[in-house]
């Protein structure tokens, strides 16, 4: 039982990094049906943005807190959200009203040049990412740990998440995404100005990437650029698992799999750990392709 | 002065001419109709004076041509289209759908409530559905939905594009009448688009025939309901 209850928080944790990127594929998936395969280098971007804020913009001999490493987690969202709204204005824009092959090869040709465009950047091999958090494991007793890495990870993540609720559901701008989810012509047509809201989109997507970027460097602090690579794919799993551009299904999903993969590879074998997002992409496609919140309409890509 | 003017209109989709030179104007304070079969290339023209897809030719609004204007800023202007369809978003609440009539049009912000409650005096039903998805309203109330949130963004010029598609015949009659208050009351010129030409002629000032991208037939309402063709094409009479 208590074994149980210590994957689950691990599960939770690792749920929430997955959480903060799916959003950002359901949200550009909902604006311009597009999925977003440079995502996860905009993933990756926010870890190294954070890496090197951390390593050259703090004085030298700071000490880990809570205060650093939310400025570490600004500076990585500043970081991912400029390097997605350079890919959305000069990849994506220019084909808004290409075929939509045309689009999805670009995003992959995106994701490509990032990856290697990263390693030549920041350099092949892996990096330290610093400690920028005090690390203590609480005892909850039991055996069960609590530490403050995943504590932060629940902390900022429902933070981000409650505030993204209140732009979507509250404000002309999350009316005016939602509006053109629906329909970007009507949108278009009724006087939302379109590429702006587009633009906004990828902000607000990229820097919750950002964020999620640090929290996992800060879980697992070797990164290096292609660190994008896996977490991108499993966030966008898990994304289509809830069911692409709801953005509830988002947090639904990526809960759920990080929770399995936790389980996985806590009672099973931890071998089987990354198959097991592949394993649910097939079963969801072929047993309920719009997801678990998604609407019907699906559309092949 | 003329709220448009729309000489030689053209638009290609692909090989398809969808209009092939279309010119009329909208004098303000009037209705003006456009009507015409399936395929004439009415919402064509809506759409391209919307600046909703390319075209040639000069769209002058207010005296000043809207060549290369986003739509966006097109209604900033006042120029309001209540698209084909009804163009509303299902999966937004009434309210929300509403809200999204001052999107463009800045100028309606200070005056959103007291244009809200007007819209609710048009159409009582919608103020009993505020919290409900629009996707759930009936046709019509889809339809009052669409105009509702034109009128909100207090038009200059409103373009509407069939709003009478696929109504009951009460429901067709209630548009009908809001739209002639609307222009009488509150002086908001008309462009609109109809399949219903009878309906559409007995309210318009002036109107137009277009048939496959030409105008083919012009005059006032009262004379066209008269002509002999239309009788016979649009209004099904022989
Ligand atoms: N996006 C498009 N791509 C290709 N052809 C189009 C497109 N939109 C319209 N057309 C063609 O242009 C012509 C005019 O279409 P339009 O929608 O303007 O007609 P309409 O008069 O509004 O018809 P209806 O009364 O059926 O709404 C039609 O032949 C139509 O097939
Ligand atoms: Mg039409």
């Amino acid at each position: 039982m208590n074994d149980f209850i210590q994957h689950t928080i691990n599960g939770l944790a690792l749920g929430s990094i997955y959480a903060l990127v799916a959003l950002g594929y359901t949200m550009v998936f909902g604006v311009l049906q597009l999925i977003n395969f440079a995502h996860g280098e905009i993933f990756m971007m926010g870890a190294f943005s954070g890496l090197y804020f951390a390593r050259y913009a703090l004085p030298a001999g700071t000490q880990p807190s809570i205060g650093v490493t939310l400025m570490v987690v600004v500076a990585a969202m500043i970081g991912s959200a400029v390097l997605g709204v350079i890919i959305e204005k000069f990849a994506y824009r220019p084909l808004r009203k290409a075929p939509r092959i045309n689009i999805l090869i670009t995003a992959i040709g995106v994701s490509l040049l990032l990856q290697y465009g990263g390693q030549l950047i920041f350099g092949a091999s892996p990096q330290f990412f610093p400690t920028i958090l005090p690390r203590q494991n609480i005892d909850l007793g039991g055996d069960i740990f609590l530490d403050t890495n995943q504590i932060t990870i629940f902390l900022l993540s429902f933070v981000l998440m409650v505030i993204l609720q209140y732009l979507v559901f509250k404000t002309q701008f999350g009316r005016s995404m939602r509006a053109i989810s629906h329909s970007l012509e009507t949108a278009n047509v009724i006087g939302i100005n379109v590429n702006k809201v587009i633009f906004i989109t990828f902000i607000i997507g990229s820097a919750l990437a950002g964020a999620a970027g640090v929290l996992y460097g800060v879980a697992y602090p070797k990164i290096d650029p292609l660190l994008g690579l896996l977490p991108g794919l499993k966030a966008f799993i898990a994304a289509v698992l809830g069911g692409i551009g709801n953005i509830t299904g988002a947090v639904i999903g990526a809960v759920l799999l990080g929770l399995s993969e936790t389980y996985v590879a806590g009672y099973i074998s931890s071998t089987y750990r990354d198959a097991l997002a592949f394993v649910i992409l097939i079963l969801v496609l072929l047993l309920r392709p719009g997801g678990i919140l998604g609407s019907k309409k699906i559309e092949k890509v | 002065m003329d709220t448009l003017t729309v000489s030689d209109l053209a638009v290609n989709y692909g090989n398809v001419q969808a209009l092939k030179g279309v010119s009329f104007k909208v004098p303000k304070g009037q209705i003006v109709s456009l009507i015409g079969a399936n395929g004439a290339g009415k919402t064509t023209t809506l759409k391209a004076i919307s600046g909703a897809c390319a075209s040639k030719g000069t769209v002058m609004f207010h005296g000043q041509p809207t060549t290369g204007m986003e739509s966006y800023k097109l209604v900033g202007q006042g120029l309001i289209h209540a698209p084909e369809g009804r163009g509303i978003f299902p999966n937004l609440t009434v309210m929300e759908n509403l809200q999204l009539g001052i999107v463009g049009r800045h100028s309606a912000k200070v005056n959103f409530q007291k244009n809200l409650e007007d819209s609710f005096k048009l159409f009582p039903r919608l103020q009993e559905r505020i919290t409900q998805m629009a996707g759930t309203l009936s046709g019509g109330e889809q339809q009052m939905l669409a105009i509702a949130r034109a009128l909100i963004g207090e038009p200059e010029l409103l373009l509407l594009d069939e709003p009478s598609l696929g109504l009951a015949p009460q429901v067709v009659k209630l548009i009908f009448d809001i739209i002639v208050r609307i222009n009488k009351e509150k002086q908001v010129t008309v462009l609109l688009v109809e399949q219903n030409a009878k309906q559409a002629l007995k309210i318009s000032h002036y109107a137009y025939v277009l048939e496959t991208g030409k105008i083919s037939l012009e005059g006032k309402g009262s004379d066209l309901l008269n002509n002999e063709d239309v009788k016979k094409i649009y209004l099904g009479e022989h």
